[in-house]
């Protein structure tokens, strides 16, 4: 609790004590009769726990703000001082303000909670100066300097690994648990925790350009992109006091007047209604469900950009993804090695490997690295001798002192390795043949893999309502189907140049129906007119990518598309919390208001339907906190 | 110009609203957001008059939420 609330504890408890021996006293019929002794014995308490709502009140007045709750609550429990109900007018400013209390303390603990959730913050960074460490404001490090980052600190600023070891914890940023290796050569990004090594780092940005700064950056602003709901309410706030004090005006003075006489019941119905006119209960709570939930969904490494965005993703019902990089890894590597002819699948690879031993092609490093990982060893460039590009075909080259063909089928034929030798190989991918020694050894198969996980990311997003995942690709037909159909992708669209993907992402835009939004997942580098086409756009974050960052609606902070599946359900929850709250706040409202005309509600209730819907509502909100 | 404050005892999301819309009306604010969680008040002003500005969102502030402090 601060100061200021622990002061008005007191006070509450004060008021309390003094009241509720007053109304003892007032029970057993001990007080004097006199009506004046009486008021001026309630006031007491009256005044201890109300005198600041009095002063604000008369401050406002001045001011010029009259439609305020202090003014309302001050009319409303004079009011009922008017009508004689002191202890009533009493224990109503002392109900209105355990309740304030217990808003106040319910919004700092949801401030508090969100801070401590964005902690993300680096507070220093060390530098060496002359073999000496000195702690430095991240802000004033330049870029390309080097800094020291110590077991157990938070990294400073975005940069690469120049010397030493360790793991890094990045679940402040991805919500990924397994910690990450970082070595020398390696990048390494703002706001993680560095483990047990010593780490120096050549920083290569500005503090204010660093992922850590984005995100904070990003995840400030977020709640001033606002979701239809919040709009709603905001004008609806707007409209609700005025109206509902109108009505208090009208209940008082318009019944008296047609029935003739009965004005102290009818001033104290009203009173009831100023005391409910305050919009709190939604104007916090909705904007906090939100906040919320964007927190929920940082914590899990999402970055949504705004509540109208998370809005979106709760009505998502079709999903458009590109291929590489969003489905498939992107990165080309073996898949298959059919060997022939006696040969086995390890001399298979052993032998395109050296053969391809002096290339510098893309497929060769895939040849060379699956070597590496399944034999561990390096291959040995003194057994591989002269070779001869044959371009556009594949190489000629003696190993071991044997001639050795690598290449495509044309290079085969042209060899003249006879067709009967070498089955056509039915799997995707590109496809290097191998022969030695004028034998034909086998194929091997280089595909681009499919992410892990990706196939159970589809079917969870189908099971939380997700009707239609598109692929769309540049790639050709037959690798787009076979991925297509091994991860359950509904319709995919192959063969396609950048601007065709516009086109599709427009036809199934307008195939939608009124209530639904379509996402177009993306890795954020080439496909920035559809993300923004999208009526909600994922990047991959791929750890911070600027470009990402910019174009997308949400962020995938580490590029896992089972994530989406996860952020869906934190948007329906908020959603569904939002919505919970603002049924039960107006639905309580309107009772009480309905009831209090009738002269069926007393001041209790109306208390309770201000500031007790209020914190239920509040309290509601932040279990968007959690997930 | 483009700055940020701090707000102290922000306690009304209700005036954070009032709030806003009110600096938003000062002659020379271009836009401004009050971030009521955050407790955070974002000024985009024109620069050359941007502490006379700043004198009048305090005024306006004080008229609406007296408790609250902008801390600068």
């Amino acid at each position: 609790m601060t100061k200021k609330q622990k002061k008005m504890l007191t006070r509450i408890i004060i008021a309390f004590v003094l009241l509720a021996a007053l109304m003892t006293c007032e029970h057993i019929k001990i007080l004097p009769e006199n009506i004046w002794i009486e008021l001026i014995l309630f006031a007491v308490p009256y005044l201890i726990i109300g005198y600041d709502i009095i002063l604000k009140a008369a401050k406002n007045i001045k001011n010029g703000q009259i439609f305020d709750e202090n003014f309302l609550m001050m009319i409303a429990t004079f009011g009922a001082f008017g009508a004689r109900d002191f202890s009533e007018a009493a224990a109503v400013m002392l109900f209105y303000q355990v309740g304030e209390l217990f808003q106040s303390y319910a919004v700092g603990k949801s401030r508090q909670s969100i801070s401590d959730m964005m902690d993300i913050c680096p507070e220093y960074a060390n530098i060496e100066e002359n073999g000496t460490l000195t702690q430095v404001d991240p802000d004033d490090v330049e870029v390309g300097s080097v800094i020291v980052i110590k077991p157990g600190e938070r990294v400073p600023l975005d940069g690469i690994v120049i010397e030493g070891e360790s793991l890094i914890d990045t679940a402040a940023l991805t919500g990924e648990s397994v910690p990450r290796r970082a070595t020398e050569g390696d990048e390494i990004i703002s706001g993680c925790v560095n483990g047990s090594g010593t780490l120096k780092v050549r920083t290569t940005k500005e503090f204010d350009d660093s992922t850590v700064s984005k995100i904070l950056e990003l995840v400030e602003n977020a709640s001033s992109k606002k979701a239809k709901v919040e709009n709603f309410i905001t004008k609806f706030a707007k409209y609700y006091t005025p109206v509902v004090t109108i009505a208090a005006v009208i209940l008082a003075v318009l019944p008296p007047l047609v029935l003739g006489g009965g004005w102290s019941e009818w001033i104290h119905r009203a009173c009831i209604f100023l005391v409910i006119s305050c919009p709190c209960a939604l104007v916090i709570s909705v904007p906090l469900g939100f906040f919320g939930g964007i927190g929920a969904a940082s914590r899990i490494g999402v970055l949504v950009k705004g509540g109208n965005y998370l809005e979106a993703v709760a009505e998502m019902t079709t999903i458009v993804f590109d291929k590489t990089g969003t489905l498939t890894k992107g990165e080309f590597k073996v898949s298959g090695l059919y060997a022939e002819n006696g040969f086995s699948p390890e001399t298979l690879l052993e032998l395109a490997a050296h053969a391809e031993g002096y290339s510098n092609h893309p497929i060769a490093g895939s040849i060379k690295a699956a070597y590496l990982e399944r034999t561990g060893k390096d291959i040995d460039l003194s057994r591989v001798g002269e070779a001869e590009e044959q371009a556009g075909h594949g190489i000629s080259v003696m190993v071991d002192e044997k001639q050795v063909f690598i290449g495509n089928e044309k290079l085969m034929q042209a060899k003249g390795i006879g067709k009967t030798d070498y089955t056509s190989v039915t799997e995707n991918g590109t496809v290097c043949y191998v022969a030695c020694e004028n034998v034909y050894v086998g194929a091997v198969i280089i595909s681009d893999s499919v992410k892990d996980g990706a196939r159970e990311a589809i079917a969870d997003m189908k099971k939380v309502g997700v009707k239609k995942c598109v692929m769309l690709t540049g790639d050709r037909t037959a690798a787009a189907e076979a991925v297509s159909k091994s991860l359950g992708i509904d319709e995919f669209h192959a063969e396609l140049l950048p601007a065709d993907k516009v086109t599709r992402v427009e036809e199934l835009l307008n195939r939608r129906g009124e209530k639904e939004r379509l996402a177009f997942v993306g890795d954020g580098i080439n496909d920035a007119p559809v993300l923004a086409r999208a009526d909600i756009g994922f990047a991959m974050g791929s750890m911070g990518s600027d470009a990402a960052i910019e174009a997308a609606d949400v962020v995938l902070m580490d590029d896992d598309v089972r994530k989406i599946a996860a952020v869906v359900r934190i948007a329906r929850r908020t959603l569904k919390i939002v919505k919970q709250n603002i049924v039960f706040a107006l639905a309580v409202k309107a009772l009480v208001l309905i009831l209090g005309a009738l002269g069926m509600a007393n001041m209790w209730e109306a208390v309770f339907a201000d500031v007790g819907v209020a914190v239920i509502a509040i309290l509601n909100s932040m279990r968007t906190l959690s997930h | 110009m483009k700055k940020k404050f701090k707000l102290e005892d922000l306690d009304c999301a209700h005036c954070a609203a009032k709030m806003e819309e009110a600096i938003k009306g000062i002659d020379g604010v271009n836009d401004a957001v009050v971030n009521f969680l955050a407790q955070k008040m974002t000024i985009d002003a024109v620069d050359d008059r941007f502490d006379a500005i700043m004198e009048e969102v305090k005024a306006v502030c004080a008229k609406i939420e007296p408790d609250c402090q902008i801390l600068v």
